[in-house]
Formats: structure tokens, sequence, C-alpha cells
């Protein structure tokens, strides 16, 4: 989960490190209070998941807290590379000296993370490892060592921060990693990390992912969820504890493993080339077991998108025989009948695997004029395409 | 024979006496795996009987492994215990561990991770959120149905468990020597390389399949390690190339993050390396039949 900037200045506050003082406004009117409460000259951002929102309009300085209201009246609202700004950030301005780079990071190559640490902050960081390789440097950390004084001090010695800030840095690096461990973070990046005119070194900017599957020994984080991100069905899908990510197209996809959902995505794509260009409209892995129960859950949601014209369920029986699978989609159906939400697209089913031949015999028996069975994955993804463009 | 998990290999369950535990380890056992026993501190000293074999529960890895001679261990222990049970089992110095566990913070797979390394990696993980390991007619540790497939001569390594079983199911007239399945997380223990050496290594190998996905870059390296060291021919598929950026596809490690990771560069390097790649699993099906006849 990504954080906005005003929730990682807040968790940065919160471990000690050393912020501007800051607020989060939604309205003009919360804004104008917030630059009062801070003393008036703010800078006004807008509060977005997507990098260039200084080139977009989207950060304003404000001499005072009617121009704080004003700015924020521009910006709410304002449309950032797709991204709505529903939120403005107020922070107190800074006079900036200088300005660094500094991130912990994973890194997946070498099963450890990272620190990357620049004296040359305030722009992209693949642009200085591109331009000014010789300024970028990355240090491995040990998971369990961690970082030690001593190894802040070495980061400050690679990276070749100026010895006027050396000190303050080797506190924040040991800070900021103890604050990443401590949240689960799986990136905490800073830039600018900034000298300002008294001499201090300050966090400016804040750019946290934290790791979802941390959440169960983190309950506060569920309340940083962005809830206007957040889109109706996948949501509808998490409180049924299914693994759904909503996609934009036409053939509604139930798959079980994560990988085999990915590959059907893949080919439903591929096949709707040839059919009107219909596309996959979801993703949905309901795991293993695949249960009558779960599969009612799975189809419910996916046939509650106005989007979907038609449901390829793909289904390999590993764990779960075939027939089990079968006679879940059957009872599935039912169900939903039940809910008084009757069925009317179609859904074209493939069944492989243990117990493949049951399974197809029982979808057969059904005779349930909504299900179509086709045996081969690429044949069934042609089928539940050629529907979806039908129905379009 | 096989890579990493033979006939002769002695199996233990931490979290055997779970509902997911004592599942699987039923279905281990059917498949003729050499299991002996579980590990649990609350029940040691206690037997479960599966279906007629009465298994002993010890106190802990090394008590297990000092009164049975286990070699490997395969870990079903929830989220919040993982971490721990992974470290146990290297303090032990057991040759392999199974971590089928879904849901690990990645800080605590990073954490064992290093901890092996301090170690002097004796212990091989594969894992976590993996299907396990299966070598067919042989032995089995984890959760990869055994009857897909008999022995044969393909080896497999895969980040997906359902693209594994889909593969294998579909090339079950030849047979697999074994099946890796090394997990979908961003930081896992055993990798494609690693796989890829121990097949080419493996007498009993002829051809390898090779699965990937969307995230990270994994397969790139794969692939540079296949230029420099496997002469025999590898087969890939690539899984999400429709995906779009910036979402996990249920597997924590299945994100495409800006222009890295997409499957359209796993495929180009792959193919730079010599791979044949499918573009669905049946067409990779239909590339091995080719190799293998």
């Amino acid at each position: 989960m990504d954080l906005f900037e005003y929730q990682g200045r807040d968790l940065f506050e919160r471990h000690g490190l050393p912020v501007l003082g800051g607020g989060v406004a939604e309205t003009p009117q919360e804004a104008r209070a917030i630059a009062e409460r801070l003393g008036g000259r703010v800078v006004v951002k807008a509060q977005v998941k997507v990098g260039g929102r200084g080139k977009a309009g989207g950060v304003k300085l404000a001499a005072d807290a009617d121009e704080a209201e004003a700015r924020a009246t521009d910006i709410l609202g304002m449309d950032i590379k797709g991204h709505t700004v529903h939120k403005v950030m107020l922070a107190e301005t800074a006079d900036i000296k200088d300005e660094f780079y500094f991130s912990y990071l994973l890194d997946r190559a070498n099963r450890t993370f990272l620190c990357i640490a620049s004296v040359a902050g305030g722009m992209e960081i693949e642009t200085v490892a591109e331009e000014q390789p010789d300024k970028v440097a990355k240090i491995a950390i040990d998971a369990n060592e961690g970082v030690t004084e001593a190894k802040a001090r070495e980061i400050v010695a690679a990276a070749q921060f100026p010895a006027e800030v050396a000190e303050q840095i080797t506190d924040i690096a040991v800070k900021l990693w103890q604050a990443f461990v401590a949240e689960d973070a799986t990136l905490v990046e800073v830039n600018p990390l900034a000298k300002v005119g008294d001499g201090r070194v300050l966090l400016l900017d804040a750019k946290i992912t934290l790791d979802e599957n941390a959440g169960f020994r983190h309950p506060d984080h569920e309340a940083l969820v962005d809830q206007s991100a957040v889109d109706p069905l996948e949501q509808a899908a998490k409180a049924k504890n299914l693994n759904y990510v909503k996609l934009d197209g036409e053939v509604g996809i139930i798959g079980n493993g994560a990988g085999l959902v990915m590959s059907t995505l893949d080919v439903v794509a591929y096949a709707g080339e040839k059919h009107g260009g219909v596309k996959p409209a979801n993703f949905l892995d309901i795991g293993g077991g695949a249960s009558a129960a779960v599969m009612a859950n799975g189809l419910e949601v996916v046939l509650s998108d106005p989007a979907v014209k038609s449901v390829f369920v793909n289904v390999f029986g590993g764990i779960t025989a075939c027939d089990e699978v079968a006679n879940g989609i059957i009872q599935a159906l039912a169900l939903l009948g039940d809910r008084g939400e009757t069925v009317t697209k179609p859904l074209v089913v493939r069944l492989d695997g243990n117990n493949a031949e049951a399974g197809r015999a029982i979808l057969d028996e059904a005779k349930n004029p909504l299900v179509e069975r086709v045996d081969t994955m690429d044949g069934a993804a042609e089928r539940a395409a050629e529907l979806a463009a039908a129905g379009k | 024979m096989a890579i990493w998990l033979t006939k002769d290999s002695k199996v233990i369950v931490q979290g055997m006496t779970g509902s997911e535990g004592s599942k699987h380890t039923r279905r281990m056992l059917a498949a003729g795996t050499n299991v002996v026993g579980g590990v649990n501190p609350r029940k040691a000293g206690t037997t479960v009987d599966f279906d007629g074999t009465a298994l002993p529960v010890f106190a802990s890895v090394a008590e297990a492994i000092k009164e049975t001679g286990a070699d490997v261990s395969v870990i079903f222990v929830p989220p919040a215990f993982t971490k721990a049970a992974v470290l146990e089992a290297i303090d032990a110095e057991i040759p392999l561990a199974v971590v089928i566990t879904e849901g690990v913070p990645v800080q605590d797979s990073a954490a064992f991770w290093a901890h092996n390394i301090a170690q002097g990696e004796k212990t091989r993980i594969i894992g976590p959120n993996c299907p396990g390991i299966a070598s067919p007619g042989a032995s089995n540790a984890g959760i990869i149905p055994a009857d897909i497939t008999p022995a044969g001569r393909i080896g497999l390594v895969s980040k997906s468990g359902t693209l594994t079983y889909q593969l294998m199911y579909e090339l079950r007239d030849f047979g697999f020597s074994t099946a890796v399945g090394i997990g979908g997380d961003p930081i896992i223990g055993t990798t494609h390389i690693d796989a890829l050496r121990a097949f080419q290594d493996d007498p009993d190998t002829d051809a390898i399949v090779m699965i990937g996905e969307i995230g990270g870059d994994a397969e790139e390296r794969a692939a540079d390690f296949i230029k420099s060291y496997v002469t025999k021919p590898v087969v890939g598929y690539i899984a999400g190339f429709t995906a779009p950026p910036g979402k996990t596809m249920g597997h924590a490690g299945a994100i495409i993050s800006g222009s890295a990771g997409t499957a359209d560069a796993k495929k180009e390097a792959l193919e730079a390396a010599g791979v044949k790649v499918g573009k669905t699993p049946s067409e990779t099906a239909r590339l091995m039949r080719e190799v293998m006849s």
C-alpha cells in the first residue's frame, strides 16, 4: 500500500524524524484554518500517488491564509495524470540551501534491503543515476543487523554528504531505518532531504510503501487506506475475502491460483483481438479449494460489474477435484437465483485436471442454458470472447 | 533420480497438527512420501494417526532430526509464526525447508534469508508462498497434487502453483523428474537460477520448463544464467502480459513497477537466451513436445 505524502509526513513525525509542520485539508476552508495555524505562509501541495505534480501545477506557494484558501480552491479537484486531487497538504515553508536524496527499499534480486543516498536531491533519482552515476551511493543493508550508527556513518561516507550535515544525517539514517522496520515498510523515500537556512536537515517529502502482508501486526494501517480510490467492486470482493482486481474489459474471469488467472487474462486478451477487441474485466483468484459458497461469492462480484458481458470460469482441478467445482458452479447459480440475483449472462466453463470427466458430466447433466462447457483453456477463452463481443 | 527431493528423503512437517498441515501430511503420505514426524512444542510426545500411520510429534526441529534423521521440513504454520519456524529449521541445519505459507511479511522473509546466509547457507529454502516440490513417483513435499503425472525426464521450475499443475498435466505422457514451485513472493529462498543449475546438473533431466510471471527481474537474470550455463533445452512461459502496471495480481510479488517487471521484457530476455517462450500454457506444452520428440 502506497501512502500519501501527508500520511508519510505524519509517520515520520511519529517516529521522531525532523519534518516541517503540516496538515491535510479536503476543503479550501480547512486549508485556510491549517494555514492560520502554521503562521500563514505555506506551501499547498496536491496529494496524489503519482509523480510530476509540481510540473502539473499541483504545488503552489501561498503568502498568507487567504492565498492558501485560494490555492487550495485551484488545486482541489484538479486532474493530475488521471488522478483526481481530493486532498491538499499544507506545510510550513523552508529556506532550502541544499537538496539531498535518501531511501530504503526492498532489493528483490539480492533478497535484502538497500539504501540509496545521493547529494543530488530534488530531482528524480533515476535521472541522477543515469546522468551522474558517481553521485548515487547504493549500500546493502543486512536485514538482521539493520542500520546501526556505524552503518549510518558508512552510508554518509559513501554518499559523500557534506561534513556540516554528516551528524544530522547519521541520526536521521538510524531513525528512518527504525521507522522502516517498525512500520513494515518496503519503501521509504525522502526527496528532498534538505538542509535549510538555519542549518537543520529536514525530511521535506515522503514516499512510503507498506507491506500489506504485515497488516496483521499493524491494525492501525487499515485507516491509511484511501477510500476514495477503492473501486466499489474491489471493496465488495474484499469484504467476501476474495482476491479481485477490477480491469476495464468485458469478459469476467474466475479461476484458481494467481498464476493461472494471470495467464487466463492474457489468453482472453489474445482471443479478444479477433472479437471486437474485448478484454478481461477483472482478475479473480478463488484459491485452491473452490467451494460452492466461494464460487457463488465470486460469481456475484463478477456479475455485478455492468461491463461484464460473459464470464470465463477457468479451473484446474489440483487439490480440489473438478466434480466438486462443477457442483459448486451449479449450486452457485441456484444460490444466486435464491438471492434474487438471477443470472442472465453466459458462462463458459473449462475444467481440467483431477476428476475432469466427472466434472464435465455434471455440467452437461445440469443442462443450464447459460453454462457452456469448453474443454481447453484456449478454446474456452475464444468462446468467452466471442460471447462478450456478441453481448456488447 | 530427481533434484533435491528423492525417495530417500525423510520429511517432517512443521505445523502438522494444524488443519492445512494435517490435510497435506495425509496427502503426502498417500503419495508415498516418507513423512517421519511433525513439530509442535505444545504437543510434543504425542502421536498423530494418518489412516493407520502414526507419526510422532517432536518439540523442535532439532529433536526431530536427532530422532528420525529427517532432512526435509515442510512448513505450514500461519504467517505470524513463519519467521520463527524457518529460523528454527535453519538453526537445526535441516538441508531443505519448504515454506508453503502465503502472506508472510517481506521483512520476515528477508530476516530468515539473512540468517541463513549468516549461518553458512546450510539450508535450502523453497518459498515462501509456494506449492512445494514434487519428484513424481518418489516423494512429495508440499501441496502439489501427486497424481497429475508419473516420473519422467522433464524438470519444471515455476513461480505459480496452478500453472505448474497445468503444465505437468499437459505433459503427463512424458512425465517429470522434479517440479519445483519457488513461490510468488518478492523475497524467496530458491530462485529460478538455482533450479536451472540443478536440472542442468541432473543426469535424469533432459529438458526444462521455466514458468515466470510479472514483477522483479528474476526471469531476466535467469535468462543470463541460461546463456552462460544451461545447455539442455529450456521452454518458457510468462504470465501477466496484459496485467496493468501498479496492481498486485494475486501474488505479492506480481506487480509491474513503472516500466520494470513487465512480461514483454522477460519474454525478450528469455528468447535472447535461446529459450522458446509459449504465448499460452498450451502452446508452451506444444513447444516442449517438439523438444522431447
